[in-house]
């Protein structure tokens, strides 16, 4: 069969995909009148002013919302890379009693829908007091460090039953306890999950929205997709060119992973549930 | 191969045969691991009883009271069944999220996986540039979620967007689309397939599986490309078909930011955008009806549920598993 239909045919999908990535990255550049009169791709003269004046167009610079949106995304991921492999060693490796009780638990909370547990957790933190004290980000970042993205856990999981049983068996023999074998023999070999774990909390914290909605309510500790939504509130059309551009700026971390681990990124987790 | 939404069955994780060596070795003392077992599970468990099981028991409770977050809990007022009562007898708005939210699941979700699924198939060759193409189709997924796309989006569609300049070209009148209560869900409908690269990616890894010789044997007794597609690629791919559509089902239930940013968080045009999550926030935390909130948490919860069951209950009729023995 020809290869070129095809190939025209997958071309013209990827105009259509792109077309809003491409659009939004020239618009960011475009002068105000621009963006009213010329509905090219490609901007006449570029505009770099959108992004000065889109990083101070608030009463707080962009540069704090970026700040807090790294701080929450990278103790994201510490905690879940550490909480997420704790649990997953003792589901894939160790015996106790009502360890399966335990997993089947886990198995049910992946298929939790997040949203729905948004009401319950603001009540409970709110009785803590954790809402709206000293840090803000208690909420966020707590339930990361204790494992509950239970689609990491399964990840890691079943990447350890990968790992020979014949390693930790000779190192139990030779008198190494679970913990030995743990920091030893399971946690070297599974830098890849760990990476791949890593990348994704990254990515997906970065991107949150709701909960930094609920819980971030001073402006110097919004996180990025927060402050952004400030420039919808404010929806004069003078606005459109900087908050372009900052649109733009937020996505550019995202879209660095995507080119650095771009087949970790498209192989790696979706089809890890697939995997036999 | 094999969907598995659960792991290998345990016993083959166990080691089976323990040599007598291990036996008499120290293996006896480590044969089982109680106190490194629960240590090791500490936090997944605290988490689990913290961040989940209590919130939803309270909340459980909750949802029979008119919990207003502001007054303490010692002092709330238990009212019954009243909460549920209203939700489907006296609040429109409430019901009219719910026809919302099924009809962008039930339009954006088949179609997205339809897209996904052709997509795949033109992509499952190898030619040069296959992995370019892949990788850029699966982009939008890893972006789409988030707010700056939203806004993008929202602007795409405007009176004066990129959408309607383009009609333009060929001499067709838009509309504001995003403004408009006919349309405006539909944009959202369009953000969601045109995230399809993540389930394009799961299927080109379901078809990469499916044995050529299924494909000889039907040439040899004269099936042509669409029989072949429907009775040896559809059957053999129904499993990561069912996959998918589980995953894509929960998803689209539960969209939130494009509808927020749409409508500036009000869930308009008209309440055209009101999705149940959308619904869920406003009533909660901008009215702080959080006991009336708690309860439609909890039928959102029944539902989804519900409708997963059912999902996996048609399962049995389409799916095939037919190497289900070997793994």
């Amino acid at each position: 069969m020809r290869t070129w239909p095809r190939t025209v045919v997958l071309l013209a999908i990827l105009a259509v995909v792109l077309y809003p990535l491409v659009w939004m990255v020239g618009t960011s550049f475009k002068s105000q009148a621009e963006i009213v009169n010329n509905i090219g791709l490609v901007p006449r003269e570029f505009t770099p002013g959108n992004f000065a004046r889109g990083w101070t167009n608030f009463d707080v610079s962009f540069g704090r919302f970026f700040l807090n949106n790294a701080m929450v995304s990278l103790l994201t991921v510490v905690g879940n890379a550490v909480s997420c492999l704790l649990a997953a060693y003792a589901f894939a490796r160790l015996r106790f009693r009502l360890r399966r009780l335990w997993f089947a638990v886990m198995i049910g909370t992946l298929l939790l829908p997040g949203h729905v547990l948004i009401v319950p957790q603001y009540i409970l933190f709110r009785t803590f007091g954790w809402v709206g004290g000293n840090w803000p980000y208690l909420p966020l970042l707590v339930p990361q460090f204790l494992a509950t993205e239970a689609f990491f856990v399964f990840l890691m999981v079943q990447f350890m039953r990968g790992i020979p049983r014949e390693l930790d068996e000779a190192a139990k023999i030779d008198g190494a306890s679970s913990f030995t074998v743990f920091f030893h023999v399971i946690l070297p070999l599974s830098r890849p999950a760990l990476v791949t774990t890593a990348i994704f909390s990254f990515i997906w914290t970065w991107n949150d929205f709701f909960r930094q909605l609920v819980y971030l309510s001073d402006l110097e500790d919004y996180t990025v997709p927060v402050a952004l939504t400030l420039f919808i509130d404010s929806t004069s059309e003078s606005a459109v060119g900087p908050m372009f551009a900052m649109s733009l700026l937020s996505l550019v971390p995202v879209f660095l992973f995507f080119v650095a681990f771009q087949r970790l990124l498209v192989e790696g987790i979706n089809t890890s549930g697939l995997k036999g | 191969m094999a969907l598995r939404t659960e792991p290998a069955p345990a016993r083959s994780s166990e080691p089976v045969n323990r040599t007598p060596a291990a036996k008499r070795g120290s293996g006896r003392r480590h044969d089982r691991d109680e106190v490194a077992g629960y240590v090791f599970l500490s936090p997944w468990l605290l988490g689990l009883m913290g961040v989940t099981a209590i919130p939803m028991l309270l909340s459980l409770y909750l949802s029979f009271t008119n919990y207003d977050v502001l007054s303490p809990l010692s002092e709330v007022e238990f009212v019954g069944w009243a909460n549920y009562r209203r939700m489907f007898t006296s609040d429109p708005s409430y019901l009219h999220s719910v026809r919302v939210t099924l009809s962008f699941a039930l339009i954006a979700v088949p179609l997205k996986l339809a897209t996904a699924l052709g997509v795949a198939l033109l992509l499952n060759r190898a030619f040069r540039g296959v992995g370019v193409f892949r990788g850029l189709f699966y982009l939008p997924s890893l972006l789409g979620g988030s707010v700056a796309l939203a806004i993008v989006w929202v602007n795409v569609f405007n009176r004066e967007g990129a959408f309607n300049s383009l009609l333009a070209v060929f001499g067709i009148e838009g509309a504001p689309w995003v403004n408009d209560p006919r349309f405006a869900l539909e944009t959202l409908m369009v953000l969601a397939i045109w995230q399809f690269g993540a389930p394009m990616v799961i299927f080109l890894a379901g078809l990469k599986q499916v044995p050529l010789e299924l494909y000889e044997a039907a040439s040899v007794d004269g099936a042509g490309a669409w029989r072949k597609f429907f009775h040896v690629t559809l059957p053999m791919l129904s499993p990561v078909i069912f996959f998918n559509l589980v995953l894509e089902t929960i998803n689209g239930f539960q969209g939130f930011t494009s509808a927020f940013v749409l409508s500036n968080g009000t869930g308009g045009p008209v309440d055209a955008t009101l999705m149940y999550t959308l619904n869920l926030y406003l009533t909660g935390f901008t009215e702080l009806e959080m006991g009336y909130a708690s309860a439609m948490a909890w039928v959102f919860l029944v539902a989804i549920a519900l409708i997963t069951t059912l999902l996996f209950a048609t399962g049995r009729f389409w799916v095939h598993y037919s190497d289900a023995e070997d793994r």
